[in-house]
């Protein structure tokens, strides 16, 4: 049982935790989720007590790390794989940390075996890979056969051998009562593993909820329709009818469109009346990956901008199509469609889109170049790379498929 | 909690896994021990013994003072100056002068490497008690430090007198060996000690190590410098106080007559190791790592 109230971190005049609340329960695999610098090894060293929070404190078991009795055989941490003295071989490292935790010495066998290095234990860490570097982390926080259990990134660098190991190794370790805190920012490796989220972003809590909790809080579920691509007034008729209907209705690049608001039956029936074909209606639910996409899209620190390769480019040659731009880069937000109650999420009006279709939210109106969310203007102006484009491009052949990359991949990825 | 408990697992006794903790989880097989200074020292001496730059430093160490007094002792040996009336001991000077730079890189790597590997990380957490951390480096770093430096300036010592036994140079009394052995060892081990603690506050390799070298070789530096009448006094304190002057002292050739004698070295690298200590507990419980 680990439990934080109102921790606070400043270094000098940047705060890297601020009034965190939280509880991890034993049992569960609770998952600690945030995007690069938002404080999540912070807050880790404030539970171990290698640093002094600011403000609040952290328990673990009713007592602060530093004055807790046997710790080491009550807290087992992997903060950092590679925090061991390279000159040291994988056995020593592992004897001195027994010996300084009153551990008997076979024990360091028994637990290079269950992480399987063996065979290197009479090896340098040095020469180790980041994956052996990882193991013989997990090796040192199994030392003491504890209770409680930290790793922070445990899958960085190890194989999908490796990735299936530790997510076992977790669920087995919280099967039997004990309490383990994971931090990632693998999300679809904390679909598989974690019971329990708590997602954190610039220092501050943004939720705190099971996973399955979390997916439906943070993404809608919605559907998919699909008219005729020959016939495009159809999918403006249908857009206007489900938006009338209380729907709501986003174009996707591949010219199908995404309807949330409306149960299935209900939006057959609107087509129906409507005198539209369909030919695709689809139930999806967004995945873990993109619920935390969206819920962190604000919170992020280090974001990465398209690469605009300015003068390098080729004038494109007439009719080609541009390349799609991958979800991620430059474009926040182009993930799953906000959550009907939340309603007005920043969603980047997908520009280039024939009027009509543009999504009727309070972003719906056509934005101008400079505010739409979807990231600052290109400013080389090149007309060509736009965000997603909405409609085929009237050059294209009208049955032109999804281009290349469909940045939507949204399809439960679980 | 609302959390479904699952069955504990095997029969464990009940044992106090989780003092003061109203939540029933895991409980180890593994029997719980209540640690102590000595299980941070064991595990110290797992960490000196098992690194290369420990037998480097040694290494060199115990190369620089046997290698050069011998080489001192068979240059005046060979050489047959007159040094009857001198002390034979006074050689192994110069080899344990050069030998102090490896007790304190030695010294700075125990308590700094950590910090620089990242292991302090992993050490803290196995032991929350910090200072218990640094006591343990101490003593194990001390005790191997005396150990060689006592070895090694004590083959030289016989050597020294066995070499020069026909020159007519003086047999050298009880105290004198004492000194020469005993004392410098304790001294240079001291000095190592200091530079564990500088090391322990700067925690960076390099740096505490130059710090330590400047400390070591400085005021003698400065103190040639000094030209100037006004500043006499300071010269001469520079002087007697530098390392390697108290170093001399062990052997009763100071470069003064003046300033500190007989065992007065030990009592201030003694009270300078206490100090930079305090110094160094007080951050290393204050500080995050």
């Amino acid at each position: 049982m680990i439990e934080a109230v109102g921790l606070t971190k400043r270094y000098g005049d940047k705060t890297a935790v601020y009034n965190l609340s939280f509880q991890v329960r034993p049992g569960a695999v609770t998952g600690f989720l945030g995007p690069n610098g938002s404080g999540k090894s912070t807050t880790m060293r404030m539970i171990l007590g290698l640093d002094n929070p600011t403000a609040g404190h952290v328990t673990i078991g009713g007592y602060p790390y530093r004055r807790l009795p046997n710790a080491p055989r009550q807290v087992g941490a992997l903060l950092d794989a590679k925090a061991v003295h390279g000159g040291r071989t994988a056995r020593n490292h592992l004897l001195s940390l027994a010996q300084l935790s009153g551990i008997p010495a076979r024990r360091v066998d028994e637990v290079l075996g269950v992480v399987g290095l063996q065979e290197v234990a009479k090896r340098r860490s040095k020469g180790f890979s980041l994956g052996m570097g990882q193991r013989l982390g997990i090796a040192a926080a199994l030392l003491g056969d504890p209770q409680v259990l930290l790793f922070d990134e445990p899958v960085n660098g190890l194989d999908p051998e490796g990735i299936l190991w530790v997510r076992n190794l977790m669920k087995s370790l919280a099967a039997e009562g004990r309490t383990v805190f994971v931090s990632s920012h693998l999300m679809s490796e904390m679909a598989l593993t974690a019971d329990h989220l708590i997602v954190i972003g610039r220092g501050q809590l943004l939720a705190d909820m099971s996973v399955k909790d979390f997916i439906s809080a943070n993404s809608a579920d919605f559907a998919r329709v699909r008219t005729p691509d020959t016939e495009p007034q159809l999918r403006e008729k249908l857009t206007s009818a489900l938006t009338e209907a209380g729907g709501q209705v986003l174009p996707e690049p591949d010219g199908a469109l995404r309807v949330t608001g409306l149960p299935l039956p209900r939006i057959s029936d609107i087509a129906h009346d409507s005198d539209v074909r369909l030919w695709e209606l689809s139930p999806h639910q967004a995945s873990l990956e993109e619920a935390y996409m969206r819920m962190t899209q604000g919170a992020v620190d280090y974001r990465s901008v398209a690469d605009q390769r300015a003068g390098l480019q080729q004038p494109l040659p007439p009719g080609a199509q541009p390349p799609m731009p991958v979800p991620g880069q430059g474009q926040p937000g182009w993930y799953a469609p906000p959550p009907p109650q939340q309603g007005g999420q920043p969603f980047p009006a997908p520009q280039g889109t024939p009027g009509p279709s543009a999504p009727a939210g309070p972003y719906g109106a056509p934005a101008a170049p400079g505010t739409a969310p979807g990231g600052p203007a290109n400013p080389y102006a090149q007309p060509a790379p736009q965000a997603p484009a909405g409609a085929p491009q009237p050059t294209a052949a009208p049955t032109a498929p999804a281009p290349a990359t469909d940045p939507t991949k949204s399809e439960d990825a679980r | 909690m609302s959390t479904p408990q699952p069955p504990m697992p095997q029969a464990a006794p009940d044992r106090q896994a989780a003092p003061g903790s109203p939540y029933p989880g895991y409980t180890s097989p593994i029997p719980v021990v209540r640690t102590t200074l000595w299980h941070a020292v064991a595990s110290e001496w797992t960490k000196i013994r098992s690194v290369r730059s420990t037998m480097w430093t040694l290494g060199v160490f115990v190369l620089l003072v046997v290698g050069i007094g011998l080489l001192a002792g068979a240059v005046v040996a060979g050489s047959s100056p007159d040094v009857s009336g001198a002390n034979p001991l006074e050689l192994g000077f110069f080899g344990l002068l050069l030998g102090s730079m490896c007790v304190i890189t030695l010294g700075v790597l125990t308590t700094a490497s950590e910090y620089g590997t990242g292991m302090i990380r992993t050490t803290m957490v196995a032991c929350p008690n910090r200072g218990r951390v640094l006591a343990a480096k101490a003593i194990v770093f001390f005790l191997v430090a005396f150990v060689v430096t006592l070895v090694s300036a004590s083959l030289v010592a016989l050597a020294h007198v066995a070499m020069l036994e026909g020159d007519g140079v003086l047999e050298p009394s009880g105290e004198e060996w004492l000194k020469a052995t005993v004392g410098v060892s304790l001294y240079i081990a001291l000095l190592g000690l200091l530079s564990l603690a500088v090391g322990s506050v700067i925690r960076h390799s390099a740096g505490a190590i130059t710090i330590m070298i400047g400390a070591v070789l400085a005021p003698l530096v400065i103190a040639l410098f000094m030209f100037s009448q006004s500043l006499k006094d300071v010269q001469q304190a520079l002087f007697e106080y530098s390392i390697p002057n108290q170093l001399s002292i062990f052997y009763a050739n100071s470069l003064t007559d003046s300033g500190p004698s007989g065992w007065d070295p030990l009592w201030i690298m003694l009270g300078l190791t206490a100090v930079a200590f305090a110094g160094a507990f007080a951050l290393l419980e204050k500080r995050d790592v």
